[in-house]
């Protein structure tokens, strides 16, 4: 199509015109496009920096090590074994189910922990690692390692776990630790992000928890580079943790070991104090349990089984219970050194003048017998210590007043809650006056305070405050219990304790009197007596009733223990130190529902002492010459029992 | 209206051609590919494979045509608008039977070493069938209602087509790119005015179509519509991908972070990177100066190309390469406007950065005609 001239150059006009407009326009969203790039480069740059850096790094906690538990030797009480671990991530495994799936096919995990660890990848945060397995054997982790690339996410891990290698032994002052739970979270006041680590383990109960803080250390960070698929490109920086630190027990772990033995078949507690710096050196309670099993977590069934919920209550022996400090009983007779010392203090009572025991004693219209039924004839201090005749104290006991009395078992360590790293540590009932009043709205009367003088009624001691109590009247010093020698190598105050401030020639004549129990033949406690010239024993038996009068079908009173069901029998206790001329060892022996304390309880504290005096199984020699052919069986059958437990490293040079 | 119908003083022949080709053109297109060359590197992690080596391949192949287009008269062009036209047409049509199907689009035909995207080759011959039908028509009836609907239909037809693979990307640059053309040959302002009002009336439309039985748009293009208009309703989800691009792009920062030094696309936080997103490597890697640097060489390119239009006489020479000027800067504008949060994300790569061969190739053929049409304007 031909066109002139001059509507060729028209339409060229109009191009370039348009040409020009457009262009404009053009340069125009080019210079938006600028302006936005320099908002969000240059004005908004570095918030953008920082989202980028949200993107990248993952901030990591490291667990540190849990401190070491030792024993006084050096022995190792709780331990850090290391295991291999399989965890897993939900944004790395994608499929989870189909991964887990695959998992459960190279390894065979338990169905409830893969119930468990599917739940948990469900609510986690899809970057945190969920443990599917635990204790793995090397082979599985050598075939889960294999088959990496069909198992995104899963990784496999080295872990720490606890371990007791003292098993049972221990479990009463050790304690045992577990995965943090919820409970534990809304329990304690800890902003410690360490127990946002799921399963991270923390001390439950007894020294474990207790000394939590220390134990724990502190929890190192480190920050990596992940990508957008949430895997870890490199590590950029690291700080580590500081590791728990070790604790020290002055628990001696064979004596431990013997005393978890010699308890063993009995409800019982017995515990060793070194008086002279109020070491625990031995702590047991029986029965026990293995602590082992609650460190990952204890199953439903044992629970069940430790908590005796099949058994019939007037049976349960409480295998979870640390008697030592949780139990408390009536200490009958092992009182009487108290009501005794409290007399002698305020000189109402002379250790020489003598109270006629006919059997009985009456208080006003009610008649308090004497254990011996036919009477004691009469008596001095020193008599009715070693023959524990009750009526002397019901005589005594009237004339002292029940608040003084209160307050010399109180100047012992009764009815005091002494500070051990324990759980639930009980602090007993010292009961005087006021407590009465206070607590039960009644008037103290003189027959309450004729119990308390033989510890029967309200008095309530654990066999800690009974052990305590020997201690001060061997040493005449406040001794204090001492269960932690050291932490971090930071040795730990003494519990020698100040003098008490007791007249000497009246805790002397206490002393003497308790030597007799054992060592004279009309003692209570002579046929458990210590040979050994060197180690000779001073203590006192205690029987302490649990009920009231029992009657059988005929209607008749049942005094023979044997003939009683198992929780109506008295309980045993029996109360030494020894060597009785320069102390160095108390100990308090609680047998439940065992009978009379010289027969079931006086034994056992007798070995006791004896295993830690000779630091060791003593010679058959320390025995008096009637019973060796019955301990030499005894300690036959007891060396299956015992293991070889070895000092370990010195902690202090650690 | 021809070349030969000026008072021609000098005509370049042979390899002569050669010295008058639009040079700034051809350095700022090398510059641009260069650019590409080092994300591309960048993006594979340090690594010339595998897109690289391929990429400069093509750009290689791609200067040559370039320079045997330039060198072959301009005339010859538009005489082949036509059938270029109706071929790209034909594939078009081809692709909706045996094409072949990638991410839910079908584009591809398959040509056994390569694949072949008709749509590519309708973005230039488009540009091509309507600069030469203004070219052909008589000025005064440019705004004749008749001769309107015809270059529409040009428009409309493979537009349709496009739209139906779906590609709206293509779709939009096509449109818009025709309607450029259109009004740069002088139709009259209101037919713009009302194409404006209905272009209004179509958002309407496919809005109110949404959720019912003539939907017009794919669910996911709704979707992207949706977290374009925020984004943050769907973090994780389909607001993802804009959101760590823009936290890409803001992060760069004045200077970037360093060559290879990007975080967000090292650490594959960027979707598309070697493609569609690329800008984001960029921005991120050498910051505003990197970016806006970029930016500045595409405005370049697009000036001067409308600076060899306003100089060139002949009809069709100049409205061909406005088209290719307008369609380049559709190209850039729109990624650059998605990756920044500025428009939906409608997968249009970045002009001779993004990897891709049939769009390289094809921008260096449309750059062929601007170089013809600039070696053979009558002087």
């Amino acid at each position: 199509m031909r066109r002139g001239p001059k509507e060729t150059a028209e339409g060229a006009r109009r191009l370039s015109r348009r040409a020009v407009l457009l262009g404009t326009a053009q340069m125009g969203v080019v210079a938006i496009l600028g302006g936005r790039m320099a908002t969000m480069q240059v004005e908004q740059a570095d918030e953008f920096r920082m989202l980028a850096e949200e993107n990248r790094i993952n901030l990591g906690l490291i667990p540190p090590a849990r401190g070491l538990i030792y024993d006084i030797n050096g022995v190792v009480l709780a331990d850090n074994e290391q295991h291999y671990t399989i965890t897993m991530t939900r944004e790395g495994a994608g499929d989870v189910d189909e991964v887990l799936a695959r998992l459960s096919r190279l390894v065979a995990i338990d169905p409830e922990q893969l119930e468990k660890a599917r739940e948990e990848l469900r609510v986690r945060s899809s970057f945190v690692p969920v443990t599917v397995a635990e204790r793995v054997s090397w082979e599985d982790i050598s075939r889960v390692t294999v088959n990496a690339p069909a198992l995104p996410g899963v990784v496999a891990e080295l872990g720490r776990s606890r371990h007791y290698p003292q098993g049972p032994d221990m479990a009463h002052v050790v304690g045992y630790v577990g995965p943090v739970s919820d409970y534990d979270l809304s329990r304690i006041e800890d902003q410690d992000p360490l127990l946002q680590i799921p399963r991270f383990q923390i001390g439950k109960t007894m020294v474990e928890n207790n000394l939590e803080q220390d134990l724990r250390g502190s929890a190192g960070t480190k920050r990596v580079e992940v990508n957008a698929a949430g895997r870890v490109m490199r590590e950029l920086d690291r700080v580590e943790g500081l590791p728990g630190s070790d604790v020290q027990l002055t628990v001696d772990a064979r004596l431990q070991n013997y005393i978890q033995a010699r308890l063993s078949g009995e409800s019982a507690a017995a515990i060793v104090l070194d008086v002279t710096n109020g070491d625990i050196k031995g702590i047991g309670s029986a029965p026990s349990y293995d602590p082992n099993l609650f460190v990952q977590g204890i199953s439903v069934a044992l629970w069940d089984e430790l908590n005796e919920r099949e058994v019939d209550p007037k049976l349960h022996r409480r295998p979870l219970a640390a008697k030592t400090v949780q139990g408390t009983y009536p200490p009958g007779s092992t009182f009487k050194m108290v009501t005794a010392l409290a007399a002698l203090e305020d000189g109402v009572v002379n250790a020489d003048e003598t109270v006629r025991c006919v059997g009985h004693s009456d208080v006003f219209d009610v008649r308090f017998h004497c254990w011996k039924r036919s009477g004691h004839g009469n008596m001095n201090l020193n008599e009715s210590l070693k023959q524990s005749c009750d009526v002397y104290y019901y005589d005594i006991s009237q004339r002292v007043g029940i608040d003084k009395i209160a307050a010399m078992g109180r100047k012992l360590g009764l009815g005091e809650r002494h500070d051990l790293p324990m759980s639930a540590v009980r602090s007993g009932l010292m009961p005087d006056k006021a407590w009465k009043r206070e607590a039960r709205g009644e008037d103290w009367r003189v027959g309450d305070t004729v119990n308390a003088s033989i510890g029967q009624g309200y008095v309530a001691t654990s066999p800690l405050q009974l052990a305590v109590m020997t201690a001060r009247i061997a040493t005449g010093n406040a001794v204090k219990p001492r269960l932690v020698k050291s932490i971090g190598g930071v040795e730990q105050p003494s519990g020698a304790g100040e003098s008490l401030g007791l007249n000497e020639n009246n805790l002397r004549r206490i002393r003497r009197a308790m030597f007799d129990v054992s060592n004279n033949s009309r003692g209570t406690a002579y046929r458990s007596r210590i040979a050994e010239e060197r180690f000779k024993m001073a203590g006192k038996t205690g029987t302490s009733q649990v009920r009231a009068i029992v009657r059988d079908e005929n209607g008749r009173v049942i005094t023979r223990n044997e003939d009683l069901p198992w929780n109506a029998r008295d309980h045993a206790l029996y109360v030494a130190y020894a060597p009785a001329d320069n102390p160095k060892y108390a100990v308090a022996v609680v047998v439940e529902h065992g009978g009379g304390g010289s027969v079931a309880a006086a034994p056992i504290a007798r070995d006791v002492l004896l295993q830690a005096l000779y630091e060791g199984t003593p010679p058959l020699e320390a025995y008096p010459a009637a019973v060796r052919g019955t301990i030499a069986n005894q300690q036959r059958q007891m060396e299956a029992m015992l293991r070889d437990i070895q000092p370990g490293r010195d902690t202090d040079q650690a | 209206m021809s070349y030969l119908e000026y008072q021609v003083k000098y005509v370049p022949s042979g390899f002569r051609k050669l010295m008058y080709l639009n040079w700034p053109v051809v350095f700022l297109i090398t510059a641009v590919s260069g650019f590409g060359f080092l994300m591309l590197y960048s993006v594979a992690g340090g690594s010339m494979d595998p897109w690289v080596t391929a990429q400069s391949q093509r750009f290689g192949l791609g200067l040559v045509v370039m320079m045997v287009m330039a060198l072959i008269p301009i005339w010859f062009w538009r005489n082949m608008a036509l059938v270029a036209y109706v071929v790209a047409l034909l594939l078009l049509v081809a692709v909706e039977f045996v094409g072949v199907e990638r991410n839910g689009s079908q584009r591809w035909i398959d040509l056994g070493p390569m694949d072949l995207q008709p749509s590519e080759l309708m973005k230039i011959s488009l540009v091509m069938l309507l600069a030469a039908y203004y070219d052909w028509l008589p000025l005064n009836k440019v705004s004749k209602p008749l001769w309107i609907i015809i270059p529409l239909i040009f428009i409309a037809a493979p537009a349709y087509l496009v739209l139906s693979q779906p590609d709206l990307g293509t779709t939009i640059l096509l449109v818009t790119g025709g309607g450029a053309i259109m009004f740069l040959a002088g139709v009259h302002w209101a037919y713009f005015a009302t194409v404006i009002g209905a272009g209004i009336a179509l958002v309407t439309a496919v809005f109110q179509s949404r959720g019912t039985a003539w939907q017009i748009l794919k669910d996911y293009q709704y979707r992207r519509i949706d977290t374009f208009i925020d984004p943050t309703q769907d973090p994780l989800g389909a607001g993802y991908h804009i959101t760590q691009a823009k936290i890409a792009l803001g992060s760069g920062g004045w200077t970037g972070r360093g060559f290879m030094q990007g975080t967000q696309s090292r650490l594959n936080f960027l979707p598309e990177k070697h493609t569609d997103f690329i800008f984001t490597t960029l921005a991120e890697e050498f910051g505003f100066l990197g970016a806006f640097g970029l930016l500045i060489l595409y405005a370049l390119i697009i000036i001067f190309c409308v600076m060899s239009a306003v100089t060139n006489k002949d009809r069709f020479a100049s409205l061909v390469t406005m088209g290719v000027a307008v369609t380049f800067f559709l190209f850039f504008a729109v990624n650059m406007a998605m990756v920044m949060g500025l428009a939906p994300v409608v997968g249009v790569p970045l002009p001779l950065v993004s990897y891709g061969g049939s769009a390289m190739l094809v921008l260096m053929v449309a750059f062929g005609l601007v170089q013809s049409a600039h070696v053979h304007k009558p002087r």
